[in-house]
């Protein structure tokens, strides 16, 4: 065999592997669909999505996941309020004000964050956090949005702090140099200069820490309090979507509407952390400074 | 003039505080999960099965199964992470192509991992009839931790500096030659951190296995992939949040959560420290 083509079939075999990601990416929609349109037979699409009544194993059930997504939402929401400026102002610590030292070990510190197991973090808010709530605030239940925000906004601060941090980090050094050169404080360097440098970045930072929040299960599952209902107040129970599939999948008989039901949930789920990583991705590519020649 | 001093020493107070709170509150959750979780642990813990309805006993079944099922997923994760990530950086000419590849391998980063387990039950469970077993637990995983190991090989193969390939290239040796022998090596400690680091996600997830492969309670150890399997992390939820023995198993549940995060955060920790000895060890 030529060298030649020996080289050419090396380099599209490797071709095949590199596109096992999108075959698995298509495979997911698939079958998420496959096993999720059904419920489409026994509910329209506008009933399924903004139905206010989820009572799958009722008879007649109804399969309405609008305080699902609720839910979701709000969960993730009062998680960002609580994770964005922590992550960002801690991605500014890191990148402006730590000294080597600190940095060095702070880093990693952010990196184990990010890698504890939901799931002990969930048990942490149910063991923990949760009789702490009721008492202090003196309520019913403590698994309820607060404490599920409080649990995802520690999720979501590892992966919006570095990405955040690395945007503030390429920054080029002129920038700085000519603020300061102008007599700005390191302030208004930071605040004037270095942010809105890296406000992409930054961007970018925060929305993958919404998608990261928006699809985490285990924490929701446990902490959230479950109920499928519009909440009123912050101390009220929710139940998010993932909190939904996980909970109930284990008994909705196979193949029954409610198996479809909790798919189709999944196919709404995966279509919006879909669109928040979309939109990551466009933002970081849009608005890509190369260096300080592109500003 | 003092004005804008004083809103400097405000706003740099504000990001030490949140930087202080970050720390501080991981501390303090590593230290609680450490003391209440230390006075469960004792060989008889780690050696034995549960009994009595998971009331009394150890957990070995459970560190037994995440053992088989992480290293099921690295096993298919490890070789189609590293293929893709030569593909990509060693081969790929920028192109719409490579643009819907780097697309779908962050958009497969960002698929939940509750809707991999929709996909290893659809899949795996119900399509390919393998049921909920070890084989269809770890190929979920190694699909989830895939986009881990393939950006972590990325960054490891274009730290290879140019200057090495062109050498070898120079010297008239094949470009797949050059690949195996001149960059890969180069490049493997910087892939394994990274495969480190999908270990531990891997062996911490549990919304990916729970309809895939993980079990309540198995009266035997897995004897074969087609067996159902404990998990640790399945394991922790479940004595958390099913039973009518939540208060007197809390015990159980906080050695059990402690065995966890020290196997998860030690698998990161070794990571971490490879990554930064190699960093310093580096020749070039």
């Amino acid at each position: 065999m030529s060298r030649a083509l020996k080289e050419k079939i090396i380099k599209n075999v490797l071709f095949l592997f590199a596109l096992v990601s999108i075959i698995v990416l298509a495979l997911i929609i698939i079958f998420l669909f496959m096993e999720g349109v059904p419920i489409f037979g026994v509910v329209s699409l506008k009933g399924f999505l903004f139905g206010t009544e989820w009572y799958p194993t009722y008879d007649p059930p109804e399969f309405g996941i609008w305080p699902l997504i609720v839910g979701s939402i709000v969960v993730t929401f009062f998680s960002a309020l609580i994770a964005v400026p922590l992550g960002v102002l801690s991605a500014i610590y890191i990148a402006e004000l730590a000294p080597p030292l600190v940095k060095e070990i702070f880093k990693p510190v952010i990196e184990l964050l990010a890698g504890l197991p939901s799931v002990v973090l969930g048990f942490f808010g149910m063991a923990i956090l949760a009789p702490w709530l009721q008492q202090t605030f003196d309520l019913p239940t403590g698994l309820n949005i607060l404490n599920a925000s409080l649990i995802l906004a520690l999720m979501a601060i590892p992966t919006i702090s570095s990405i955040a941090e690395d945007a503030l980090y390429s920054v080029p050094q002129e920038f700085k140099e000519a603020s300061y050169a102008l007599g700005a404080t390191p302030f208004e360097t930071v605040t004037k200069v270095v942010v809105p440098a890296a406000l992409s970045g930054i961007s970018t930072a925060v929305i993958l820490g919404m998608a990261r929040a928006i699809g985490e299960t285990m924490v929701v599952l446990m902490v959230a309090g479950g109920a499928a209902a519009i909440p009123e107040s912050i101390f009220d129970s929710v139940r998010p979507m993932p909190a939904s599939i996980a909970a109930e999948m284990g008994e909705a008989p196979f193949r029954s509407d409610h198996y479809h039901a909790l798919f189709a949930t999944g196919i709404v789920l995966f279509f919006m952390t879909l669109g928040f990583n979309l939109f990551a991705d466009y933002i970081s590519h849009k608005f890509k400074e190369v260096g300080s020649a592109t500003l | 003039m003092k004005w804008r001093y004083f809103k400097q020493t405000c706003f740099f107070i504000i990001v030490r505080m949140s930087a202080f709170v970050i720390a501080l509150s991981i501390g303090a959750f590593l230290v609680y999960i450490a003391v209440k979780g230390i006075g469960a642990i004792s060989w008889e813990f780690l050696t034995e099965k549960p009994y009595d309805s998971m009331t009394k006993g150890g957990i070995m079944p459970a560190i037994l199964g995440t053992f088989y099922l992480t290293a099921g997923a690295i096993l298919l994760a490890l070789p189609l992470g590293v293929v893709s990530a030569i593909y990509l950086t060693e081969y790929a000419k920028q192109g719409p192509m490579v643009r819907t590849i780097r697309i779908g391998i962050n958009c497969l980063a960002g698929v939940p991992s509750i809707v991999f387990g929709l996909f290893g039950l659809g899949l795996f469970v119900v399509f390919l009839k393998l049921g909920s077993c070890i084989l269809s637990g770890a190929l979920t995983l190694g699909f989830l931790i895939l986009p881990t190991i393939i950006g972590a090989s990325e960054e490891a193969l274009k730290a290879v500096p140019q200057t090495f390939r062109e050498a070898s290239l120079g010297l008239g040796v094949s470009k797949w030659q050059t690949t195996q022998r001149i960059v890969l090596p180069n490049a493997l400690p910087g892939i394994m951190t990274g495969s480190i680091l999908g270990i531990g996600r891997a062996a911490g997830e549990t919304a990916a296995i729970m309809f895939t492969a993980a079990a309540f309670f198995t009266a035997k150890l897995p004897s074969s992939v087609f067996d159902e399997v404990m998990a640790l992390p399945y394991h922790v939820y479940v004595l958390a949040t099913a039973g009518t023995h939540i208060e007197e198993t809390r015990p159980l549940q906080f050695g059990t959560v402690l065995v966890l995060v020290a196997l998860v955060l030690g698998v990161d920790l070794i990571a971490i420290i490879m990554r930064s000895y190699v960093r310093k060890k580096k020749r070039w």
